[in-house]
């Protein structure tokens, strides 16, 4: 600790968002400084790299108005942190940490570094409760699980922000020892985007969201400061308050391309399409904050959204983001064009936890069965599909045409369901109205016990 | 000596007044004493990579030189022990440090009091020279051979028996040495031994596409390239699970957190098909999650190299896992980009494919010094970037393997498991262990590998024609061996992890192989003999082969 606040007008040189300054005695890795300008304002920057008495520093925000003789640096001795309290729930904050819902401050119990300090793997627990989200094809089909990071795949113009809000109105967990909490952190959205999340968040914002936005027009670097300071309220609520939190990023791809910025800014190589050759481990610092701890109530489960550039999942985002994650709900551009709501599309869809979460006490004893043989069929009909555009519908036997049929009912029925929530166990009900259609000894997934009961 | 920090960028960190110190050398840096290695010596500073986060780390502060490389202690107890990329022991951190990784973590690796059974070799008298076994412990299913270490030679002046700490020595030379149970070794080191020999027999995974049509001999390596969502992670642990070798060590690289979780909760339950331990008594985990510091990552797979060559000096079988390279490589190149290093080709720098080769090489089979031998198995996977196996880590990989495992998307995602892609995929080790299976599991061996693999290629062909002109205008011999391949697959080739199939001696697979290619055979001289598709491929035959099959 440092008696004395320590001040710097040692400026060298400035280019871009980057600050040279010399002579300095003492500073810290990542300490926050604030910058006065000489017209009297004010600006936050952070410490990103030391060589000798020569400090670099990465300003939030625009350089413009800094000169070299008059504007003084001054050191806090403090990394970014977010204050903490149980009065965070119902609050807004921006991507520096700050309140914006024009509401009074409150004390906070304590602040915490935003980074985070990884999880011991030895102390984790394995994910193994079911979180339902009200969506058949995510509950159904690629269920979540209480600790798991499960993003969703969305291109330019799918619906990703009406998913978001219909699991943030049906989302619950059936068993809640101490509640359940949402995180909603924005990063880079519109103003446009912004109003259609505060409208949704309105009515339950106040006893269960903390909400953290950066807009489209805020500075870069506190777009990647957004989902720190969220997941460290998620943390906080989570493992020190015992609750359930599940949080939602949106939009992962706004955050890359602020990292990006940031990375070429400092002039650190590129790697593949210009992003930074740190992206894994950068988005794995976010997306392995969820979790579960052996012996604590509470979970950390989070739903990031990453918008495909040019529909491309091969993309340096989605690709390094399905590495870290635990599967992917990826979105349709067909579908979506046939109307239906959500457009997920099974098939690339996994979620790699769901068998833990699934089955007698969780859902429903008939869970996998029925979504194994769901997916067997879908996929069948999928094939035929493909099939029929070469082979034209008059050659097709009677099987295939009803694999086909069978398809398309399933993307209407189970996987359309418009603006209504499903509990779990009518999504799986639709699912035997579906099965139905099939004579019982077409059936190769399901235990004979399993048809008799739900046939 | 004690230095002070001038300079930090990333994990780099530039250290004034240690003048003097070595390459590689490890270093404590700053207040709060995170380790680091020396990596470069510029004039009167040095720069060394510190193996935490540096946040928080200020100008000045203290950096204490150890004057010794970073190194492993090797000794009994390693087994069923869960580890960070530097060997820290993650459950005894769990208990100090509760369940996040912060604050000071000097613990140490092995437990030094507690009390193993030894049984000496050599009596009082005996000259003993550098590596010679002069006991053994006890340490689960396996006996841990201990030896004299590197440089010591002379004559026995004291040997114990029975119960000992580890923090006792075994024995004393004439000349006063101590002989402890346990040894320290630099990481980057790989250990001696007297010569490599030819693997003529495979270690058996358990996996017939792996046993039957890419086996890996013991002593050999393989890689295991595939996109996200292809079952990596899934194969990996399967066969860590039911591979027939004496030790596995595992290393998940930059992986996920909760898979690791899993895994531990596996293994902590599951025993051992052959010896009814639990399997965790056999393995050794080095863990390093995506979110836990880069530089460790560097150099956690050579912690877990040495450690596997450790038992392999033993005279065990020893299979190595690691999951994946692909994050190794990208921890070099982060490593690398700090260093200010000239990059090669996608920023990776240009000794990758160098540092690859060298630490693929270190697995074979070997006579030690001990007089031993033992084998050392490597199975890698690779994570290449948007599913693309141009990328230079698979490329680098692929020049050193002998077993190429290709997993496939589309398999995947038509949930057929292991997802590995029977077109692509190859082994260079099939000659090699032919005569290993002739002998132990049939004559046929090798002749039924060569017509499933001909089968599954007709039947790719097949099915592009078929594609244009429908299944039904196939003659009836090409019809029914499309038929019969798709009973290949989904019997043969595919294995579910999570039930009892997981697991599949070669002698079941052959049995298994041999059913199918007789029902193949038979039905094709059926069909010369006059009779139609409809006649052979009923329900009734069916429900035969897959009797005989399932059986």
């Amino acid at each position: 600790m440092r008696l004395s606040e320590h001040r710097y007008r040692t400026i060298e040189t400035v280019f871009g968002p980057l600050l040279f300054l010399e002579k300095v005695k003492q500073v810290r890795m990542g300490e926050r400084v604030r910058i006065l300008l000489p017209d009297g304002t004010e600006r936050a920057g952070q410490v990103i790299e030391i060589e000798k008495g020569r400090v670099l520093i990465e300003v939030f925000g625009e350089t413009g108005g800094i000169d070299r003789d008059n504007t003084t640096v001054v050191f806090t001795d403090e990394i970014a942190k977010m204050p903490l309290s149980p009065e965070i729930m119902g609050r807004v904050f921006n991507g520096s940490g700050k309140l914006i819902d024009g509401l009074p401050s409150f004390t906070p119990a304590r602040r915490a570094p935003i980074n985070g300090i990884p999880m011991n793997p030895d102390a984790r627990e394995r994910p193994s409760d079911f979180i339902e989200t009200g969506l058949s094809s995510i509950d159904g089909l690629n269920t979540l699980v209480k600790g798991q990071k499960l993003p969703i795949f969305s291109c330019s113009g799918l619906p990703s922000k009406e998913i978001i809000a219909h699991i943030i109105r049906h989302a619950r967990t059936l068993k809640e020892p101490s509640g359940f909490a949402v995180i909603f952190a924005a990063m880079g959205i519109t103003f446009h985007e912004y109003s259609f999340y505060m409208d949704v968040l309105e009515d339950i914002r106040a006893e269960r969201c903390v909400i953290f936005i950066n807009r489209a027009d805020e500075p870069a670097l506190e777009r990647l400061l957004t989902p720190r300071l969220a997941l460290t309220a998620a943390e906080y609520l989570c493992f020190e308050l015992g609750m359930d939190v599940l949080v939602l990023l949106t939009d992962m791809t706004n955050y890359c391309d602020a990292l990006r910025e940031v990375s070429t800014a400092r002039g650190e190589l590129p790697g593949r399409r210009g992003y930074p050759g740190y992206m894994y481990s950068d988005l794995a610092s976010i997306y392995e904050r969820a979790g579960k701890i052996k012996g604590l109530n509470g979970s950390v489960t989070m739903i990031p959204v990453v918008t495909m550039p040019e529909d491309d999942i091969t993309h340096p985002i989605p690709d390094l983001t399905g590495y870290i994650t635990e599967g992917q709900i990826v979105l349709s551009r067909e579908l979506w064009r046939l109307g239906v709501f959500p457009p997920v599309d099974v098939l690339p869809s996994l979620s790699r936890l769901m068998n833990n979460g699934i089955g007698r006490d969780r859902t429903r004893e008939d869970h996998r069965d029925l979504a194994n043989q769901l997916y067997s069929f879908y996929a069948q009909g999928r094939d035929v599909r493909k099939l029929e555009a070469i082979v034209g519908i008059e050659g097709l036997s009677e099987k295939d045409r009803r694999f086909l049929k069978f398809a398309e009912d399933f993307e209407r029925e189970f996987v359309h369901q418009g603006d209504k929530g499903r509990t779990v166990i009518e999504t799986l009900d639709v699912g035997w109205r579906l099965l139905r259609r099939f004579p019982k000894s077409e059936f190769d997934r399901i235990k004979k016990e399993t048809i008799e009961r739900y046939y | 000596m004690k230095g002070r920090i001038a300079g930090i960028s990333g994990t780099t960190v530039r250290i004034e007044g240690l003048r003097g110190a070595r390459m590689y050398d490890r270093v404590c840096v700053g207040e709060a004493r995170l380790p680091g290695e020396i990596v470069r010596l510029d004039g009167d500073d040095v720069v060394s990579q510190v193996y935490e986060d540096t946040t928080g780390l200020g100008l000045g502060e203290p950096v204490f030189y150890e004057g010794e490389p970073l190194s492993l202690r090797l000794g009994p107890g390693l087994l069923g022990s869960i580890f960070d990329g530097l060997q820290r022991p993650l459950s005894e951190l769990h208990k100090t440090l509760g369940p996040f990784l912060s604050g000071e973590k000097t613990t140490e690796a092995l437990r030094v009091d507690k009390e193993w059974v030894f049984h000496s070799d050599v009596k009082r008298g005996d000259n003993v020279k550098e590596f010679d076994v002069i006991g053994f412990i006890d340490e689960g299913h396996i006996k841990h051979y201990l030896s004299v270490p590197e440089g010591v030679n002379g004559r026995v002046g004291e040997i114990k028996e029975g119960n000992i700490a580890l923090k006792e020595p075994v024995a004393f030379l004439e000349d006063g040495r101590e002989i402890k149970a346990f040894h320290d070794w630099p990481v980057r080191r790989p250990r001696p031994y007297v010569n490599k020999l030819k693997s003529s027999e495979p270690l058996i995974t358990g996996q017939r596409i792996l046993d039957f049509l890419f086996p890996v001999s013991k002593g050999g390596c393989a890689i295991l390239p595939g996109g996200f969502g292809t079952g990596k992670t899934v194969l990996e642990q399967t066969i860590a699970k039911y591979a027939e070798a004496d030790v596995i060590v595992y290393v998940g690289c930059g992986e996920r957190g909760n898979e690791m979780a899993e895994m531990l909760e596996d293994f902590c339950c599951l025993s051992d098909p052959r010896t009814g331990r639990l399997l965790l008594e056999r393995t050794i985990l080095i863990v390093n999650t995506s979110n836990m510091p880069v530089a460790a990552r560097e150099a956690s797979i050579y912690s877990a190299i040495t450690i596997a060559e450790y038992y392999r000096d033993m005279g065990y079988n020893v299979l190595l896992l690691a999951d994946s390279i692909s994050r190794w490589a990208e921890a070099l190149r982060e490593i690398s980009s700090s260093l200010e290093e000239m990059p090669g080709e996608e920023g990776y720098p240009t000794y990758l494919g160098s540092r690859l080769y060298s630490f693929y090489e270190r697995a074979g089979l070997v006579r030690g010094f001990s007089g031993k031998t033992g084998s050392l198995t490597v199975i890698a996977s690779v994570s290449p970037p948007g599913g693309d196996f141009t990328e230079p880590v698979t490329q680098a990989c692929l020049r050193t393997a002998g077993a190429f495992w290709m997993l496939d998307t589309d398999l995947a995602h038509r949930r057929y498991f292991p997802a590995i892609n029977w077109t692509h995929s190859f082994s260079l080790y099939v000659k090699d262990i032919a005569e290993y299976f002739r002998k132990r599991v049939s004559d046929e061996w090798y002749s039924l590998q060569g017509k499933l693999m001909e089968m599954l290629q007709k039947e790719k062909e097949l099915k592009e024609i078929s594609e244009i002109v429908g299944k039904e205008a196939l003659q009836d011999s090409d019809r029914f061996l499309m038929e019969v391949a798709e009973i290949a697959r989904t019997y043969f080739l595919c294995q579910n992890a999570y039930t009892e199939d997981a697991f599949c001696p070669p002698e079941r697979a052959c049995e298994m192989l041999k059913a199918i290619i007789d029902f193949h055979e038979r039905g094709i001289e059926s069909i010369r003999a006059g009779k139609k598709f409809e006649e052979i491929f009923t329900k009734d035959s069916i429900s035969k082969l897959r009797g005989a099959i399932r059986r």
